[in-house]
């Protein structure tokens, strides 16, 4: 399984054609808030979750889309959803 | 159809914002619908000034009402006893001809997605020759008002 930075260099990759905040992008931290900081829309948050499931090949549930909120709990989630492949 | 009545009624349009006529067809991967453009509508006395064509915007929105906005209400199981909260998030739309005043256009959508409350729809608008007016992309966030 990817290292913790890895999982980062691959989720900014990911969310970056979305961000609207750069510097904040710049700043990035596993605190990191995709709607309040990097002023993503909740409509490309889905489509982040989406390429997200395909990146990884995994499924993410409503559930875990609800708590998708920040860096950190979208690489807690892929390493759940991972884990239990 | 009473099923596509009851689409209609749902519709949290009126005029003169409402751009939906009929529907012909719908199930889960896609709908089809039509708008006549009333001779008399607002927008064609000053676009454009003596020569009245249907703005884009409008077309746009005919083709999220129909489009993403009806389909959206069958997709969502609970739309039809509950109201739905609905946000137009994106479009991107390639014209090809225009519609002039009391003209019928028909509009056709393929869903791509609908997950997480996000509809991702590819659309286009015929003319009543069949000929294609404008053709794309449009998606919009939609849960009804009692959901969590």
């Amino acid at each position: 399984m990817e290292t913790k930075d890895e999982l980062i260099t691959t989720l900014k990759t990911i969310v970056k054609p979305y961000v609207q905040d750069e510097q904040a992008f710049q700043n990035l931290t596993e605190d990191t808030d995709f709607i309040k900081d990097l002023k993503i829309n909740s409509a490309n948050l889905v489509d982040i979750a989406l390429d997200v499931e395909e990146a990884y090949d995994i499924e993410i549930d409503n559930e875990s889309m609800e708590r998708m909120l920040t860096v950190g709990s979208a690489i807690d989630i892929i390493r759940q959803k991972l884990e239990a492949k | 159809m009473q099923q596509f009545d009851q689409i209609i009624a749902r519709l949290p349009y009126s005029k003169p914002f409402l751009f939906v006529d009929k529907l012909h067809a719908v199930d889960e991967n896609g709908v089809e619908g039509s708008y006549t453009f009333p001779e008399d509508s607002a927008f064609y006395k000053g676009h454009f000034a003596n020569r009245p064509v249907t703005p884009g915007v409008i077309l746009t929105e005919v083709m999220a009402q129909i489009g993403v906005v009806c389909l959206g209400i069958f997709l969502a199981t609970d739309a039809l006893d509950n109201d739905l909260e609905i946000a137009l998030t994106s479009t991107q739309v390639d014209f090809f001809r225009p519609v002039f005043p009391s003209e019928t256009v028909l509009v056709r959508s393929t869903k791509d997605y609908f997950r997480f409350h996000k509809l991702k729809c590819k659309v286009e608008m015929l003319n009543s020759n069949g000929e294609l007016v404008c053709r794309g992309t449009i998606a919009g966030m939609m849960k009804s008002k009692n959901h969590a």
